[in-house]
């Protein structure tokens, strides 16, 4: 009676569309029905709620996974119809981890053994969606008989199910590879193509177990006339003839036959994508594929578009030539309508990229970006600046025009690689020491821009040429206007983290203007006695005082016309230096005096600022600026009489701070902070969770830590400004020392004891240690030895000036690797597979299921030498395959870096660390290890069984 | 696993049907769904019919307001899926007879056993119309 009442799927469906009550309630109302009904005894019943839930599951995403156990009961149904239904919601439903998975075994056990053929084959279906380890290995025998059915029907169902009870359970393979053997000589195409398909699922995971069956392979290829079958065969080939040069021999001609005849696009594409991956070698071969791809890339048609550019990337790797044949074609597709499109052609255009012409594609890519819209724009900033990156900027010659170009981009409205720009920056202004000017020229350029401050996408790139401006000053040509910029209103738009930079750099500045104006006094005061101390004593800094006086004394950021002078040459004579000191030293005088004056007046409202490091470098920075305006009042007072006591005590602090600035910072290695050894006694807290009630909503410091985090070291580390600064502090910030102390009381755990500090921190080697510089030093003479090489090899005409040189860490920016590569789990498979194929008449392992019985079967059987074919060729791959990860992903920078390193240390092995070749050795014994097991592991009968299979066909 | 999913999705950006063939829980699922979706449905007729996605290509071709999704790894043919699409569709045409979307609705569970007899663990099995027609027909005379 109650069947007369339940409402059908067709009434669900209605009613949904109907919509009578909102979609949501009617399904919610749906599903209490269903959750009524599924518990019925009537079958009927159960079978129409399963049916309807499923489809709920399956178009709005409800959870099916409570009903799985009337899933169990719909399936074991006798009526076909309930049965389907069952069916049907199971291999929607079930996965590993459900429970009820145990209880089926039985039912589809039944099912696989009838007589009804659509039964088998719903149990078939069924199991290749659910199949599990257990299943696998409990009906394996059951499959096994249905591979060599009668029934098509069933037959070519079972082949498909046999690709994963293989992967679940390969000991299924001993018993059922012969059967799918005899499957693939079948005649029938509608076996044909599933076993096709399930020999390339296999020969894509572990190709070298398959080439004993290339003749059958062979065949397929030559006879059959699907173009299923062939793009198949094709993708199967494509993996054997790389490790088979014979075969490959074989297959270039039929394969080129295909290309020629075929009318089908698709077999077309397959062709090409075999040929440049596979056959590369074979000119002619290679030559039609590129006409063919160039075809495809010609049609109107965007499909045939995209796919064009896709093959030429494929032939990119190994025959640039292809891609510079058809570089107009590529480079009109940068402004396809099609995006994707767009991005193919980039990456194409970036494969063309090299030393010569990267200048000139910058120039084009940069103008497409300015046109193309902000996502499109983005990937062409990022391609170029990964590409130009790629191994520690190796194609770049001239740093001036790349850093000029930097800046370029930046300036393009659409920019939103801050971050990348950010760190190339402070990398290169790090690396590259004769490109500094112009970083401090570009840097300049963007910091007085106003406009750029108000993008919150360009602050990190503000950040860095903030940074380098106050750390390369000596080589600004008018720094006070760089104070006036870092120092405009408009900074307050910068994040905090970002403000403190820009007040630090302000700090260097000033520094270094007094530094400058100090020394000039003294030496005109000396000059009579000594002028070549000036030339000792000046740190190599061409300055040019302004020549326009309102330009220094003017407050607001008025940023006048000011040509940058040429930098002039203080090796001149000393003489005249001296003049032209003394002449402009009054003017200097008064525009110190402006220059403190506007310290004073902008960062003066941020004394009270909220955030504690803006707060703190304000506070350095000013009273260091009243201390100085002190004495110079003082000074200016006594009107020039003999220096006293107190101008000594000035020009000495400056002295010292401009030390404590000068001193350059070198990169630092990735691993740096590994090496330095744990000093004795040192307790780390291993629980870390309380540091969050401490540092609650500050936020963590992001990348750009690496620039403050120098600044940081410059200031607090050396002995004497740091102590200068505490004195300092002491007098004149005592809000901030009130608040630290208290601070420090709360949290006293977290702070280091005040008097150890300094104990402490001898042990520590400082960032840029001697040795360290040594090492800097010794491997810049080195790449100095490389790049003349290179130079005298290569000869670049084009070259007007040598590459400069670029710093780069031994064992930089490696990160420690971890040496274990993941074991693949269908070794296993792969060693049944070549058991069955070349004949050995092993038993079966005894292996279960578990993953740490299989492993230790796998041991096994590696200990026993049984299963271990490999060659030695193949171990070499093996250990190339470890590598390879570097290769896939040319991005990632530390993959490079690695690159780069290994073939330095073939280049100079005396110049490694220590550290660097003991890695090295670890790894060197590692490999060697592993040779001599698989070594060991191969015995000679293997090999000779496995020689008689393939040679009676290549030959 | 050549094939990864298969999805149907009407213009409103309704999924009509799903099949996937690898196990994702129904979150994953969704949201998969909706990028695609997002994805996809935007492009015109001049775009390519090619998508990459995560790290599947998205296949996909519109027949009058439904939307044929593909989700393949990264080494299959897209022309042949193209034309597993194109199958796909003159099975269906050739069973419902000018097939649209409510067929779809209302017959899912026959769609479903149509792309079972087409692809089996994400390879394709059977590329005769009749061949896969068939046990269809069958099974509905017998239930």
């Amino acid at each position: 009676m109650d069947t007369l009442f339940q409402r059908t799927l067709e009434d669900l469906i209605k009613g949904i569309r109907l919509q009578l009550i909102g979609e949501s309630a009617f399904i919610s109302k749906a599903m209490d029905d269903i959750r009524r009904e599924i518990k019925s005894t009537d079958p009927h019943i159960k079978s129409t709620a399963l049916q309807k839930l499923s489809y709920l599951s399956a178009i709005y995403g409800l959870d099916m996974s409570w009903a799985s156990f009337h899933v169990v009961e719909v399936m074991s149904s006798y009526r076909f119809a309930h049965k389907k239904i069952g069916y049907h919601a199971a291999s929607q439903s079930f996965h590993e981890g459900t429970s009820v998975l145990l209880l089926i075994t039985n039912q589809l056990r039944k099912d696989l053994c009838s007589t009804n053929e659509f039964e088998v084959s719903l149990a078939l279906e069924c199991l290749s969606r659910i199949v599990t380890v257990d299943l696998a290995r409990d009906l394996t025998p059951e499959v096994f008989t249905l591979l060599s059915s009668s029934k098509v029907f069933v037959r070519k169902k079972a082949i498909g199910v046999v690709l994963r009870v293989f992967e679940k359970y390969p000991d299924a393979v001993r018993m059922c590879f012969k059967r799918l053997v005899e499957n693939l000589e079948s005649s029938d195409p509608q076996i044909a193509i599933p076993v096709i398909g399930v020999f390339c699922e296999f020969s894509s995971k572990d190709p070298r177990s398959y080439l004993p069956l290339a003749p059958e392979f062979y065949k397929i290829l030559l006879d059959s006339r699907n173009n299923w079958v062939i793009i198949k065969i094709l993708k199967i080939f494509a993996k054997l003839a790389p490790l088979e040069p014979r075969l490959a021999k074989r297959i270039v001609e039929p394969i080129c036959d295909h290309m020629r005849r075929t009318d089908a696009k698709s077999l077309v594409f397959e062709c090409i994508r075999t040929v440049v991956t596979s056959l590369s070698d074979y000119e002619s071969a290679v030559k039609l594929a590129v006409s063919k791809a160039r075809e495809l890339l010609v049609d109107p048609d965007p499909n045939l578009k995209y796919l064009g550019l896709q093959a030429l990337s494929f032939i990119a790797r190994k025959h640039l030539w292809a891609v510079l044949e058809n570089k107009e074609v590529v480079i009109k597709y940068l402004s396809d309508a099609d995006p994707n499109i767009q991005l193919e052609s980039l990456r194409l255009v970036m494969a063309m990229v090299s030393e010569n012409n990267v200048a000139e594609i910058s120039r084009v890519l940069v103008n497409y970006a300015l046109k193309a819209d902000p996502e499109f724009c983005n990937e062409i900033l990022n391609s170029i600046l990964s590409t130009c990156y790629r191994n520690v900027y190796e194609i770049i010659v001239d740093f001036d025009w790349y850093v000029s170009l930097l800046g370029e981009m930046t300036r393009i409205p659409n920019c939103q690689r801050g971050e990348e720009i950010e760190n190339q920056l402070i990398d290169i202004g790090m690396r590259v020491k004769d490109v500094r000017p112009e970083l401090v020229r570009v840097g300049r350029s963007l910091l007085i821009d106003p406009a750029l401050l108000g993008n919150p996408h360009l602050h990190r790139i503000l950040c860095a040429v903030a940074w380098v401006s106050g750390e390369f000053v000596e080589f600004s040509t008018n720094p006070f206007e760089l104070v006036d910029a870092l120092l405009q209103p408009r900074t307050s738009l910068l994040p905090p983290s970002i403000r403190t930079v820009y007040i630090q750099s302000a700090f260097k500045v000033l520094i270094f203007c007094l530094h400058s104006h100090f020394l000039e006094n003294e030496t005109t005061a000396s000059s009579y006695s000594d002028t070549v101390a000036w030339g000792t004593s000046e740190l190599a800094t061409e300055m040019e005082w302004p020549e326009n006086p309102n330009l220094a004394t003017c407050k607001a950021p008025a940023f006048d016309k000011q040509e940058e002078g040429t930098p002039r040459d203080t090796n001149g004579a000393p003489t005249d230096l001296s003049e032209f000191t003394l002449k402009k030293k009054n003017f200097t005088e008064e525009s110190i005096v402006n220059l403190l004056n506007l310290i004073e007046l902008v960062l003066g409202p941020l004394r009270a600022d909220h955030d504690i490091e803006i707060l703190e470098r304000a506070h350095n920075i000013l009273s260091f600026a009243e201390l100085i305006k002190g004495e110079i009042h003082d000074d200016l007072v006594q009107k020039k009489e003999i220096l006293g006591t107190k101008d000594v005590k000035v020009s000495h602090i400056i002295k010292l701070m401009h030390d404590a600035f000068s001193k350059e910072l070198g990169p630092v290695s990735v691993n740096a902070q590994q090496r330095v050894p744990v000093p004795e006694g040192l307790m780390l807290s291993e629980n870390l969770d309380d540091l969050k009630t401490i540092c609650g909503d500050v936020q963590l410091p992001s990348a750009n830590s690496f620039s403050l985090g120098g600044l940081h070291f410059g200031v607090n580390c050396d002995v004497s400004p740091a102590e200068l600064l505490r004195k300092e502090e002491s007098e004149s910030s005592n809000e901030s020392s009130s608040m630290l102390a208290e601070h420090r009381k709360r949290h006293g755990l977290y702070y280091l004891l005040s008097e150890k500090n300094e104990i402490v921190k001898n042990d520590y080697p400082l960032a840029n240690d001697p040795e360290l510089h040594k090492n800097l030093k010794d491997d810049a003479e080195d790449l100095v030895k490389l790049t003349e090489q290179s130079l005298v090899l290569k000869k670049r005409p084009s070259q007007v000036k040598p590459r400069p040189v670029v710093v780069k860490l031994d064992d930089g920016d490696v990160l420690p690797i971890s040496s274990k590569r993941p074991e693949p789990r269908d070794d296993l498979l792969s060693d049944a597979v070549r058991d069955v194929l070349l004949g050995s008449d092993n038993k079966p392992s005894s292996s279960r299921n578990t993953p740490s019985d299989m492993k230790s079967g796998e041991r096994k059987g590696k200990g026993k030498g049984k299963f271990n074919i490999n060659h030695p060729s193949e171990v070499e791959e093996n250990l190339g395959d470890a590598e390879n990860p570097d290769q896939e992903n040319p991005n990632t920078r530390r993959s490079q870096h690695r690159g780069h390193n290994k073939e330095r240390r073939h280049k100079s092995p005396r110049n490694t660390g220590e550290e660097n070749n003991q890695k090295g050795k670890k790894k060197g014994s590692h490999r060697h290890s592993r040779h001599k097991t698989r070594q060991r592991a191969e015995s000679p009968l293997n090999v000779v069984s496995q020689s008689p299979v393939i040679p009676d066909f290549l030959l | 696993m050549g094939i990864r999913f298969i999805l149907m999705v009407n213009k409103q950006g309704q999924t009509r049907l799903a099949q996937y063939y690898e196990y994702l829980t129904i979150e994953e699922r969704r949201a998969l769904e909706g990028e695609i979706v997002r994805k996809c449905l935007a492009r015109n007729e001049q775009q390519c019919s090619f998508v990459e996605h995560r790290n599947y290509k998205i296949v996909y071709r519109r027949y009058a307001s439904l939307f044929f999704l593909v989700g393949v790894d990264n080494d299959e043919n897209e022309l042949a899926i193209l034309e597993f699409i194109h199958l796909l569709v003159e099975t269906m045409d050739r069973h419902f007879g000018n097939v649209c979307e409510l067929d779809i609705m209302f017959h899912l569970e026959k769609a479903h056993f149509m792309l079972e007899e087409m692809v089996m663990n994400g390879s394709i099995v059977e590329t005769s119309k009749s061949n896969i027609l068939t046990p269809i027909q069958l099974m509905d005379k017998t239930s």
